[in-house]
């Protein structure tokens, strides 16, 4: 077999949905290249999930039932993962740039002496030559990846680089494929999962979020965004370098390790709207954004921009507000 | 407790990128650099565990002669010397090729703990210090939002970040490599004193010579051939005009929306 080789991350026994993005992205290659299509999923009592995915187009669902795969761990699941490999032979395998998947792929591939193609946001088949996208800069600059190594060849695609929800259905075998793994092989020992304490602002509710990013230079500097929250009456929220820096507290930070919300309006103030920010507002109803630079990504998302420097335009607008509702 | 921290040196934030006339990758000549995010960090952490344990905290840095501004601030802070992993063949590597280079020359120095940041500003592969783990035969943690030296000092606990405000801890045995998070401290600015004292530090300085890497080893796997701004998948209305101007018609947008 040399086909396309999926990686199913399941946590706690619970499918994470990005696997369908990984699915998905594995569909369209298999059928553009005439390539087959396998999922591997590992872990431990995870059957239902495996007969989750058998409900996609796929040809095999390989199901890697294991005592030590229970907990995750970056030794359980690389050494297992390696063995897969080893008895598939793919000629591809696809991750979903998760945490999960960053904290073993790169492990894994390093254990065969390949070179994981990380991040990529697409790919482009030419002549059937696959080469891959990757935002490079923080999202600033796209390059174009080739890949100059033999089979498995090793790709991590960004959360949200496939639409999940576009996964093609169908129905794949399930079969069994064991690893042979022992305690002494899994050096780390890991604990149970935790949340903090409970956050004390709830913005996933608010209906006009006003967000500062780095752009605000220093805290003193955040009181100016602050009155333009208070003449929209929205709540604050921040890029997590702010809430890093101790200038808001953490509850306001907004993103893939903050919050998710989904306001009317989400204004964002000297942000440049990386990724990982991203994907925690741009289902926003409508987003606004007031930044210095033109090529911010943070562009590529908002309905409405103004480029310029927000310490002129942030006090005119709260102006221009005030104004507004004087008149009413 | 000897740490490595590996820092790199990349293109400022704030930096107005351009893309060379070749289109293969930005104009570099001019552009002006900072220690990666998270590496700043990455260096806190270890001074403050030597402040804590006693020992020694070693700075690791691979790339052109300017880099050694990026070694400088890391002595400034405390750190005590530097390896300056210094070579033009080493430049265009992929994240694989450049991590063997690192690890034989970390692997020859010895250490118990690595610290590299989670993932670059600029190439943003998140891999180096999991590769290193791998190389060296340690164990690998990442995107820690805490470092704890258990007692002893064979072992440490790692507070790891996961999706969505969820943290786990890890326990590893030690030697280890850890990838640290922007966040987990308050990095310190350098002294004036500190300053003046790291001109006497050590930084000693590696070449491809110096290294037993065969030139297969050093070929990367994965190459950039073309490099460019992304086009815009949404038209994104730009408002134009001064700054009154401009906070006028958006106000207008804002009435049309029914938020205000
Ligand atoms: C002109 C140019 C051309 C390039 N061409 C290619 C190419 O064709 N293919 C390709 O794959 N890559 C290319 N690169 C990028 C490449 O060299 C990466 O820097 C390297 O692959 C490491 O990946 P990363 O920076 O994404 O590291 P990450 O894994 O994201 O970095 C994580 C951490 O590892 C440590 N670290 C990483 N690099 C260093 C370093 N140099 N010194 C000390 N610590 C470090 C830091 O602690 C950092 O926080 C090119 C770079 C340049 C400047
Ligand atoms: C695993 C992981 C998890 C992460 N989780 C999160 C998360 O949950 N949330 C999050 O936000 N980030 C997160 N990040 C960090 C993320 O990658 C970015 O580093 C961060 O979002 C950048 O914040 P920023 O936009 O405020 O800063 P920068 O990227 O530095 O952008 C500042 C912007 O301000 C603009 N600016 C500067 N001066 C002015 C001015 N005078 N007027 C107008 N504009 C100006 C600049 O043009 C720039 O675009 C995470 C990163 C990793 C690796």
């Amino acid at each position: 077999m040399s086909g396309i080789l999926v990686f199913a991350e399941q946590r706690e026994g619970k499918l994470n949905r990005v696997t369908y993005e990984a699915v998905l992205a594995g569909q369209r290659l298999s059928a553009q290249m005439g390539l087959s299509l396998s999922v591997a999923l590992l872990g431990f009592g995870v059957d239902t999930i495996a007969q989750e995915l058998a409900t996609k187009k796929a040809n095999t669902i390989y199901l890697v039932n294991n005592e030590h795969l229970q907990s995750y761990t970056p030794d359980g699941f690389s050494l297992a993962m390696r063995q897969v490999i080893q008895e598939l032979q793919p000629k591809y395998v696809l991750l979903a740039h998760t945490y999960l998947v960053r904290d073993f792929a790169p492990k894994l591939a390093a254990s065969m002496g390949k070179s994981l193609i990380a991040d990529c946001v697409s790919y482009k088949l030419e002549e059937g030559n696959l080469t891959l996208v990757r935002q490079i800069f923080q999202g600033k600059i796209n390059a174009d990846v080739s890949i100059h190594d033999s089979a498995p060849i090793l790709i991590s695609f960004q959360a949200g680089a496939f639409r999940g929800d576009d996964v093609e259905s169908g129905s794949a075998e399930v079969k069994a494929l064991s690893v042979k793994l022992s305690a002494e092989e899994i050096r780390l020992q890991p604990q149970e999962l935790f949340r903090e304490a409970k956050q004390s602002v709830d913005l996933t509710q608010s209906k006009i979020i006003v967000s500062v990013g780095r752009g605000i230079k220093s805290q003193e500097n955040i009181a100016i965004v602050e009155k333009l929250a208070t003449a929209l009456e929205a709540d604050i929220g921040a890029s997590r370098p702010i809430c890093d820096s101790g200038w808001l507290p953490m509850d306001r930070q907004i993103g893939s390790s903050g919050q998710t919300v989904a306001p009317k309006l989400y204004l964002a103030v000297g942000i440049s709207g990386a990724i990982q920010h991203v994907v925690g507002m741009k289902n926003a109803s409508a987003i606004v954004a007031i930044n210095k630079d033109a090529n911010a990504p943070i562009f590529d998302i908002a309905d409405l921009g103004i480029v310029g420097d927000l310490f002129e335009i942030v006090p005119a607008l709260v102006e221009e507000i005030e104004k507004a509702k004087a008149e009413g | 407790m000897k740490i490595i921290v590996c820092v790199k040196q990349v293109p400022s934030r704030d930096a107005i990128l351009r893309i060379n006339e070749t289109g293969t990758w930005i104009q570099d000549r001019d552009l002006a650099y900072d220690v990666n995010e998270p590496d700043a960090y990455a260096v806190e952490e270890a001074l403050q565990i030597k402040e804590k344990l006693g020992g020694e905290v070693v700075i690791c840095s691979l790339g052109p002669d300017r880099v050694q501004m990026a070694i400088k601030e890391g002595l400034s802070k405390g750190a005590d010397r530097a390896i300056h992993i210094c070579d033009p063949a080493l430049d265009n590597l992929d994240a694989l090729a450049q991590a063997r280079a690192m690890a034989e020359v970390i692997g020859k120095e010895g250490f118990d703990l690595i610290f590299t940041g989670l993932q670059s500003d600029d190439y943003g592969f998140a891999q180096t210090g999991v590769i290193l783990g791998e190389l060296l035969g340690v164990p690998s943690a990442t995107i820690a939002m805490a470092v704890e030296v258990q007692e002893g000092e064979k072992s440490v606990r790692v507070k790891r970040e996961l999706e969505a405000g969820w943290f786990q801890w890890y326990k590893l045995p030690l030697p280890a490599s850890i990838t640290i998070q922007s966040g987990l401290n308050q990095p310190r600015y350098a002294t004036l004193k500190g300053i003046m004292n790291a001109k006497k530090k050590e930084i000693r300085k590696v070449t491809l010579a110096d290294l037993s890497l065969s030139r297969e080893l050093l070929t990367p796997k994965q190459k950039i051939e073309r490099v460019s701004f992304p086009v815009k998948s949404k038209k994104t209305e730009i408002i134009d005009g001064s700054a009154k101007e401009a906070a006028a018609k958006l106000v207008t947008k804002l009435k049309q929306m029914r938020v205000l």
